[in-house]
């Protein structure tokens, strides 16, 4: 399903900040896969979503979707394939329109961009019955304007807006982190619920170990631009965040070890 | 202040309103400032003298409609392919059309439309005649405003609106978002430019210093409109954008009256637009002062006891 072909993304090359944040990644994702991303700051999770969506062009590499070469294709040519959800809530959302306007902006997402009406009556009834699913009373405030809902309820509505046309991969980054920690359980179930239901393919990154394990099917663990854990299976289910943690360390560790030994010649 | 003046300002102000709902496309929905519209409001009233002076009132309007839609889409262009900020992108328009608006006028600084018929001779010798400026104007405005409304009710309108409200989504959700602010610019600039038409059209000619001054005339009128008659929805806004134009147009009208120099308009323009866009701050300002007192005032008393 997606393909990540030995990438590689360099910020501020050949300058005193040089910083290598994509170094030689591989990975492979089956079709309805989700993944959980973890790793410490600076580790490459966001950049690595950020290439595959198109934002960065990478420097070395190939990234194929479904057979797809997106590689180079500028971010709104390939967000008709990808849907994203950030971390801020207002990133995901049009605040002066109102909520049946959004849904019908992501609705209209393959669809042309031509004369015909942007909400037809029959799409209303479809936004009602999406927006009860979520379960914040949204189903009853359609032609309000997104800036007097709450943050919470505007995230579960980009999440509800990214999958309302079912993306061939969905790119989650840290989309919770911003949330009080009820909403956050909420919307986290959510994502569970819709992403199994619709059979998306997903790349989640969690700075929560527990919720790495609990959620999805398969969990890498980055580290300095590369992948330095990929558990899935048994092997995963068997895994506690303790186990991880422990796990974690070693392989950073190691990689601290790798670098004295460079250091030193 | 007599009957006539105050249907003169009227008239000015529903064509004015044409300004400002190319301000409002430009400004709000797209988060643009635009400072193109002072050289594609002269432009417009030159192409149209000329084609006018050429025997074609109403054809005239269409050509200005689409050079101004044509100079905003260079702008556009400036901006979005070759990165040039929004203003000074804006700024290059506005100079370069000062050179492109003598050249459309035959290298004259103005030229007139006296004893040409012109898009308001229509009813001339009807019985309306001494309404004629009102009656064209408010039926060009009326088209314009029901066309804008439903276009930015398609799904083209939608992305083009969200475009300022949010261009990450809109790239996200698969719209680029060069394209919208291309279009969104063209129109704008195009009925930035119908209305300095039909302004040359009504004062019969066209100058070439005419467009000072404009971005602030459509801003002030967006602005004025926005804070008296609301923005709820949609329709309600664009109605409020064209009130906030015939208002601006009366507020002159009245200070003219009371005996201020026509030289001193632009810096009332000025005054008027820098005070509604501080408005904001200067409520949050002495809504912060009045709960400073009332808790000072509190906290005395509290002690005293």
């Amino acid at each position: 399903m997606l393909e990540i072909r030995s990438i590689k993304k360099v910020f501020e090359a050949g300058s005193i900040n040089e910083k290598i944040a994509i170094n030689n990644l591989s990975l492979t994702l089956e079709e309805g896969e989700f993944v959980t991303i973890i790793g410490d700051n600076g580790a490459g999770k966001s950049t690595l979503l950020n290439c595959i969506a198109g934002e960065y062009i990478v420097d070395e590499g190939r990234i194929l979707l479904d057979g797809i070469d997106i590689t180079y294709m500028p971010e709104y040519k390939s967000s008709q394939y990808i849907g994203r959800v950030f971390q801020d809530p207002l990133k995901g959302t049009a605040y002066d329109m109102t909520i049946a306007e959004n849904l019908a902006i992501a609705y209209a997402k393959d669809k042309p961009k031509n004369l015909q009406p942007g909400i037809r009556k029959s799409d209303i009834k479809m936004f009602r019955e999406k927006l009860s699913l979520i379960q914040l009373g949204l189903e009853d405030r359609l032609n309000q304007k997104v800036s007097l809902i709450s943050g919470g309820q505007s995230l579960a509505m980009t999440l509800l807006m990214d999958t309302i046309v079912k993306p061939k991969l969905l790119l989650l980054d840290e989309h919770i982190a911003a949330l009080d920690p009820k909403i956050a359980k909420k919307v986290l179930q959510l994502t569970g619920e819709i992403v199994e239901k619709e059979k998306i393919t997903t790349m989640m990154i969690t700075h929560n170990m527990k919720v790495a394990l609990e959620y999805g099917s398969r969990t890498i663990m980055m580290h300095e631009g590369q992948i330095i854990l990929d558990i899935k299976g048994e092997e995963r289910e068997e895994m506690t965040v303790e186990s991880l943690i422990n796990l974690f360390g070693k392989k950073a560790k190691h990689d601290l070890e790798n670098d004295r030994i460079l250091l030193s010649r | 202040m007599n009957i006539y003046t105050l249907q003169s300002a009227l008239e000015l102000g529903i064509i004015y309103s044409l300004l400002a709902l190319g301000s409002f496309i430009s400004y709000r929905t797209l988060n643009f400032p635009d400072l193109t519209v002072e050289g594609s409001y002269t432009l417009g009233a030159a192409v149209s003298v000329m084609v006018t002076l050429a025997g074609y009132p109403y054809l005239s309007l269409l050509a200005a409609f689409v050079a101004g839609a044509v100079a905003g889409s260079i702008t556009a262009l400036l901006s979005t392919r070759l990165k040039i900020q929004p203003l000074l992108a804006g700024i290059l328009l506005m100079l370069g059309l000062y050179s492109i608006n003598l050249k459309v006028m035959g290298n004259r600084a103005n030229v007139n439309l006296i004893n040409h018929r012109n898009i308001y001779s229509i009813f001339e010798g009807t019985i309306v005649e001494g309404f004629q400026t009102l009656i064209t104007a408010s039926l060009v405005l009326a088209v314009v405003l029901i066309i804008l409304y439903f276009f930015l009710k398609t799904r083209l309108g939608f992305v083009l609106r969200a475009t300022g409200d949010n261009h990450v989504m809109v790239r996200a959700l698969g719209t680029n978002t060069d394209f919208t602010i291309l279009l969104g610019l063209s129109l704008s600039n195009g009925l930035v430019a119908l209305c300095g038409a039909m302004i040359a059209h009504e004062q019969l000619f066209a100058d070439i210093g005419m467009g000072i001054g404009m971005v602030v005339i459509g801003l002030a009128s967006v602005i004025i409109g926005e804070v008296l008659f609301g923005t709820n929805t949609l329709l309600r806004r664009m109605i409020a954008v064209i009130l906030g134009a015939i208002v601006y147009r009366l507020i002159i009208t009245i200070v003219l009256e009371f005996g201020m120099p026509a030289t001193d308009l632009k810096l009332i323009s000025a005054i008027i637009v820098a005070v509604a866009l501080s408005m904001p701050v200067i409520k949050e300002k002495m809504e912060l002062a009045g709960r400073k007192k009332a808790n000072l005032r509190g906290g005395r008393s509290n002690a005293g006891n």
